[in-house]
């Protein structure tokens, strides 16, 4: 019986060292401090909707554009934030009278909202571009295509990024 | 500083038959540093990135981008072509510390 209460004194002991007890004070304290370092390594760069809508009004005017034509092909879940293929295709025939003229690629959470842009024209065949890009986290990705015509059309997609990157 | 604007591979088919729409696919070394980076010991790393590539199919061109930050480490693109006519197409990389780097591949059409 002894043995057993002083073994027992000995464990609470060397529970007492290894973990103190933890009020919930310290656990609200210690919570409140790992956000902020979450908040402090990630918020100040990032872009904000305001800052993606600025980039699109600064390409695009006060243009309308609607949601077809263009699909946005990423990847639901990226591995690394920092190669994550992308595909965009555009419904278009990419004749002299109605073709694709450039396409832009936009992400709101990162660093910079503006990705990529590229031009075309009907000598390309057909309007099918695929890159690499970065995203800082998860975020939905922003592709807009612009028509010979001046017509605006584009496409979203939800991208769950687990490492993130520093674009 | 001195851009790190790397080597140019190409993938683009020798032969195609006149119409055919052939893709085009080019990649660079770049180390695309976004300048929103730390290194090692929390200092900042300067921003480095390629900023605009074309190409050029017999003088015209068929294909331009304008890279941001968010583009990844060795820049890498797909695009499609209509072979017209043989000749030579010409690709070209720039960055924002003026290196440029420009390959060519000869395309024979029948």
């Amino acid at each position: 019986m002894r043995d057993y209460e002083g073994m027992s004194r000995k464990v609470n002991a060397l529970a007492r060292v290894g973990h103190p007890p933890k009020s919930p004070n310290r656990r609200r304290a210690l919570q409140a401090l790992a956000a902020g370092a979450c908040l402090l390594l990630v918020r100040p760069a990032a872009a904000t909707r305001e800052q993606l809508d600025a980039a699109l009004r600064e390409t695009f005017g006060t243009r309308l554009m609607s949601r077809e034509r263009v699909k946005l092909k990423l990847p639901l879940l990226a591995e690394s934030g920092n190669v994550v293929p992308v595909t965009v295709s555009v419904d278009s025939p990419m004749t002299e009278v109605d073709h694709v003229t450039e396409i832009h690629l936009f992400a709101e959470k990162n660093n910079l909202p503006r990705v990529l842009s590229v031009q075309l024209g009907p000598w390309n065949g057909k309007a099918v571009v695929k890159s690499r890009i970065r995203l800082a986290e998860s975020q939905q990705v922003l592709a807009v295509a612009v028509m010979n015509d001046g017509s605006l059309y584009s496409a979203v997609a939800d991208v769950e990024v687990t490492t993130s990157s520093c674009g | 500083m001195k851009s790190r604007l790397g080597k140019a591979r190409l993938r683009v088919p020798k032969k195609a038959r006149r119409g055919d729409v052939i893709e085009i696919r080019v990649m660079v070394e770049h180390p695309m540093e976004s300048g929103f980076r730390h290194d090692n010991v929390g200092k900042l790393v300067p921003r480095h990135i390629a900023t605009d590539f074309y190409c050029r199919y017999n003088g015209r061109e068929v294909f331009r981008a304008i890279l941001h930050p968010a583009v990844s480490t060795n820049p890498y693109f797909s695009f499609y072509l209509v072979a017209q006519e043989t000749g030579e197409l010409v690709f070209s990389w720039a960055d924002d510390r003026g290196g440029t780097v420009t390959e060519t591949a000869q395309l024979t059409v029948s």
